[in-house]
């Protein structure tokens, strides 16, 4: 529900690349569903180009979000499908199981992307300690080559 | 409300949220909170209710809120400064709005992202038009055990989620920090090193100068 004029936004950024999903406009009410195709972090934004937003409802906005198996309504699918009370139950059991087996796979997800970004840090760490060596080896080495030889043409040497 | 990590940063005029007044409801949200901002969150609640929030910051400088709690009266039921994470029930003693906010006007400079999860009554029931007046059955009950335990298992993943979210954070900031370190001291060692040779060439070459003026 969105008070007048307001505009909805989903941009969904896991990674670097910000993809906007949806995007609408709605007037003093809206509701919208959507199913996430990748794993990770979406936003939501809600925006208001409405001078009227701060003096309707004291600038408030009622807000309702619901995600996963919370977005079941048990009472309509009973209805629908002609289930039984212990096949509602067990139907809403087989839902919260898998939501756990969505979570998990999202846990795994990230365990292996953290691998990775772990390996790519430990190469970069190993690759600019050698190259600080090298320049720190190649500067003394230009240190005392320049220094003998001014010392030279200074005929102190 | 379960947990994909959805989030609403707000750019705009919006300070003011209402979740929509229900009896037995559950939010989650977690929202960004920028540095010297403060945003509140309101629900109608009715008398004699249970409510429970609970509220975990993810990222953001020393990873502490300030939270407030006020009833309609505006008499304030819950405050903390500087924490990281807690949980606090009640009972709603009466009806009206009940305004909770979160706080970051500590911080000069860092964003906060915040978790908060609000839960208004208990479940609302599977079956809303029964009178439960017979018992259940075994197998029912046994449904209504596996569900309590599903939900507890379901609470813990979303506890681990913001943990490693918080880690993720942790590691994100300290990678750059390390970053703009090597380089610095990088740049830092190449400019000493050249100064050193230009700086003992000056020694010698005023040394030389000053020793021929002394001599005439």
């Amino acid at each position: 529900v969105s008070p007048p004029g307001v505009t909805l936004a989903m941009p969904q950024c896991p990674g670097v690349a910000v993809a906007v999903v949806l995007s609408r406009q709605y007037g003093s009410e809206g509701r919208f569903t959507f199913t996430s195709h990748t794993p990770g972090e979406h936003q939501i934004c809600l925006h208001s180009n409405s001078t009227r937003m701060a003096l309707f409802a004291g600038g408030k906005v009622p807000l309702d979000i619901q995600v996963g198996e919370h977005t079941n309504n048990y009472p309509e699918i009973a209805a629908k499908d002609k289930l039984t009370e212990l096949q509602l139950r067990a139907r809403q059991l087989l839902d919260q199981v898998e939501q756990i087996q969505k979570e998990q796979n999202y846990q795994r997800y990230r365990e292996e992307r953290f691998r990775m970004t772990s390996e790519s840090t430990n190469q970069r760490v190993l690759w600019w300690s050698i190259a600080q060596t090298i320049i720190l080896i190649l500067t003394g080495i230009w240190q005392m080559r320049h220094l003998k030889s001014f010392f030279e043409a200074k005929k102190l040497v | 409300m379960s947990p994909r990590g959805s989030r609403g940063p707000l750019p705009v005029l919006l300070l003011l949220w209402a979740l929509a007044a229900c009896e037995a409801r559950a939010s989650e949200i977690t929202f960004e909170l920028p540095d010297n901002a403060k945003q509140c969150f309101y629900e109608e609640i009715a008398q004699g209710t249970k409510c429970t929030l609970e509220f975990q910051v993810i990222t953001g400088g020393h990873y502490d809120v300030d939270c407030r709690l006020e009833d309609p009266d505006g008499i304030v039921l819950y405050k903390e400064m500087k924490k990281q994470y807690d949980s606090f029930t009640f009972t709603a003693s009466r009806n009206g709005t009940y305004k909770f906010c979160f706080s970051n006007e500590f911080s000069t400079f860092t964003h906060k992202t915040v978790y908060f999860d609000f839960q208004v009554g208990e479940d609302p029931p599977l079956f809303p038009s029964e009178n439960r007046v017979t018992a259940l059955t075994q197998m029912e009950s046994a449904c209504v055990s596996i569900h309590e335990a599903l939900k507890s298992v379901i609470d813990y993943q979303t506890h681990f989620r913001l943990r490693e979210a918080q880690g993720r954070s942790r590691a994100e900031d300290l990678n750059t920090r390390v970053a703009y370190w090597s380089i610095g001291e990088a740049i830092i060692l190449l400019v000493v090193s050249v100064g050193q040779v230009f700086l003992l060439k000056s020694f010698f070459s005023d040394k030389r100068t000053t020793t021929t003026r002394v001599g005439s």
